[in-house]
């Protein structure tokens, strides 16, 4: 029943208050001298170069399309890993078999020059 | 407990929001979140009425496919929509029309 | 698994550890010499076809049942793989003449038959999933293959888009018939249909959603809209390639579908089918007449044609007449997979740079400068008519009589009818060809030529012994159920 989510809404507001709070107090309590160089977009204390909305580099998609494929294949070992031992050697050749598929797709995008950054 | 109807209702709305994406949105990338919605509303619609209804491994491994090929969709389709974009610099495929007739 | 399990679709796995094997072995071929990659395919394609022969049409289930093989799926498979030889044969040199040569496509194309052929295997709706994407994403890159021409990116993107919404919607279908029934498996389903259990809202809703799905794959009416662009924007072997597999593969999920599982529901189906067959038949037909270019021609010719093939289905639940019907359909395709081959190595052939050469207007004088590519095409498109003495013709006449069989009088009216509309713009290509002066550049290939002239020497002998030819389609069915 929706009962048993209660002490879950406490946390959210409780959260929320205790941020607004803190928000509050700063801004209430807080000295407020401003300057040109604190107005700036904080970059973790470096001095900002460039517009935040700096176009990224396609090199960048490349890799991250590669991630997802690659990445996303663990759906299919992880169940594997938890009934390996019943499985016996069966499941160990067709685990293989399925890694060396895998590293047919890695062996053609390296070869193809998809894992160069330059 | 939940309800199995209001997983079944929450898939169904998830359904219905990336349907209205893909028809509705006119850029590209909007229009694969659309159909990227559809399909992991799908994965939720077969989780709820695996957990609910038939306890077995059937429903699982559909979901694990689902992933996948919701994955290598995704691939195929960036790789295209950077591809026109390179050439035409837009993602708004009333913008692309080489082909009518 | 067992090493039975495998044995049981041999073809299928020699087939994708093949085009894993190529996709590798392209990476070490040099630039200039591709034609290894194309011949490599080739020769694959052949022993799988020979496995597959071999292999014959015993029924026989494997992997928990989910996949089965039978006489249905070995009919089905012949057409895949001779369609993906010819698919090599048109390629080949069309690539190097449009400077799009990348040994990709081949490896490309094996992976969409074994999607194909698996999708043939399926008995069970995951692995109908799972076939319709392994199908699907190759054919989605082999459309945009013109990676510099615009019209190719365009094409892909729109394929891509439309393709992976069916997909969408085929998906939540099946979610829908797991919900209703606890099955995917399709001996579950069927069990579960017969028994009444099971929420039969839910199975209506599922199976119209399946059919939706798979009317956009095989350009249904009103699911059309993308394929005149996508089949101008192709690269031309990619466009002959997938308007005969991925329509033939489409067709046969809703055949192993709908009919094992949904005979329950035809009073509420068949009247959908009934208006979908029909308004396809009629707007492929009407709105291929105005056009000009012969790539959208035979795009809008093609839905007209699933509109055909979609006739045979409208019986389906009909025990007594579905068996023939289904056969009527399998022959058909064999005769669609024909002509559709002949006619692209035609257009291909006639294709120039930057798109050239693809207008109706071009083809004067074919037949008089090269009287045997005319006399081809003048084959391939009287096929498309249905008239005597090609295979296209007994393709219609076995549709329209097992129509007319199942009771559907009307329906084959609506496609005599429009086969007499499709006889105007079929025949405007070859008075073109015959009556107007012209002389049109022709790149000729020992290949591109060889599918042309095999393939209008087929249709026109088999035509002799149509009987024969639906033995053997009445034998894949027999099997079906």
């Amino acid at each position: 029943m929706l009962v048993e989510y209660i002490p879950l809404l406490i946390i959210f507001l409780l959260a929320f208050f205790v941020a607004l709070v803190v928000q509050g107090l700063g801004a209430g309590f807080g000295p407020r001298r401003p300057t040109e160089r604190k107005g700036q977009p904080y970059e973790s204390g470096m001095v900002p170069y460039g517009p935040g909305t700096r176009r990224i580099s396609v090199r960048y998609y490349l890799v991250a399309v590669l991630f997802i494929l690659f990445d996303i294949e663990a759906i299919f070992i992880l169940p594997w890993a938890v009934v390996y031992r019943d499985l016996g050697v069966s499941g160990l050749v067709l685990m293989i078999v399925f890694i060396f598929i895998l590293e047919a797709a890695f062996v053609y995008a390296w070869k193809k020059g998809a894992l160069e950054w330059e | 407990m939940i309800p199995l109807s209001w997983y079944l209702i929450f898939s169904a709305a998830l359904f219905s929001i990336g349907l209205f994406g893909v028809l509705a949105r006119k850029n590209v990338i909007g229009m694969l979140m659309g159909v990227e919605l559809m399909l992991n509303a799908v994965n939720i619609n077969l989780l709820a009425f695996w957990s609910y209804l038939y306890a077995g491994v059937n429903g699982l491994v559909f979901v694990a496919i689902v992933f996948v090929a919701a994955a290598a969709e995704v691939a195929v389709g960036l790789a295209l929509i950077i591809s026109i974009y390179r050439r035409k610099r837009t993602v708004v495929p009333d913008e692309v029309d080489g082909l009518r007739g | 698994m067992t090493i039975n399990d495998l044995n049981t679709i041999l073809p299928l796995v020699v087939l994708a550890g093949w085009s894993v094997v190529v996709l590798l072995a392209d990476l070490w071929i040099p630039k200039d010499r591709k034609g290894w990659t194309a011949a490599l395919s080739a020769v694959g394609l052949v022993v799988v076809l020979g496995l597959t022969l071999a292999r014959g049409g015993t029924v026989q289930k494997a992997f928990f049942g989910t996949v089965l093989v039978d006489g249905f799926a070995l009919y089905l498979d012949i057409i895949f793989l001779v369609g993906g030889l010819a698919g090599i044969a048109l390629a080949y040199d069309y690539l190097k003449r449009m400077e799009l040569e990348r040994g990709e496509y081949y490896p490309l194309l094996l992976i969409a038959i074994s999607g194909m052929m698996l999708m043939t295997y399926a008995n069970d709706l995951i692995i109908v999933f799972l076939a319709l994407e392994l199908l699907s994403l190759p054919l989605y890159i082999m459309a945009g293959f013109a990676r510099f021409n615009l019209q190719s990116e365009e094409a892909a993107l729109k394929y891509f888009l439309l393709g992976s919404f069916a997909s969408g919607l085929v998906l939540y279908g099946v979610a829908l018939l797991f919900g209703a029934s606890g099955h995917t498996d399709l001996p579950g389903l069927v069990n579960t249909m017969r028994a009444g259990t099971g929420n039969q809202a839910l199975f209506l809703f599922g199976a119209a959603l399946l059919l939706v799905g798979f009317s956009f794959k095989t350009g249904i009416v009103p699911f059309h809209m993308w394929m005149p662009d996508v089949y101008q924007g192709a690269p031309s072997p990619a466009t002959a390639f997938m308007s005969v597999g991925a329509k033939a593969a489409g067709f046969a999920a809703l055949m192993r579908v709908f009919v094992t599982v949904f005979p329950s529901l035809s009073d509420d189906l068949t009247p959908i089918l009934w208006a979908l067959a029909a308004i396809t038949m009629v707007v492929g037909n009407v709105l291929a007449i105005s056009q000009k270019n012969i790539k959208r021609l035979l795009a809008y010719s093609s839905i007209a044609q699933s509109g055909y093939l979609l006739m045979a289905f409208v019986p389906y639940a009909n025990a007594e007449v579905s068996s023939d019907s289904i056969a009527a359909m399998l022959f058909y395709l064999l005769a669609y997979t024909l002509t559709t081959f002949g006619a692209w190595a035609v257009i291909i052939q006639m294709e120039q740079q930057e798109r050239r050469g693809l207008e109706v207007a071009d083809y004067a004088g074919l037949g008089k400068r090269h009287p045997w590519l005319g006399l081809a095409m003048t084959i391939f498109m009287l096929s498309f008519t249905g008239v005597p003495l090609t295979l296209g013709f007994w393709g219609k006449f076995y549709l329209f009589s097992t129509a007319v069989e199942g009771g559907f009088v009307g329906l084959a009216l609506i496609g005599l009818l429009t086969s007499v509309v499709s006889a105007f713009y079929y025949l405007r290509v070859v008075v073109v060809m015959y009556m107007q002066p012209g002389d049109p550049p022709v790149k000729q290939n020992r290949w591109v030529n060889l599918t042309a002239l095999l393939a209008a020497a087929v249709v026109v002998g088999l035509a002799f012994i149509p009987g024969s030819v639906l033995d053997l389609a009445l034998q894949a069915v027999l099997q079906l159920q």
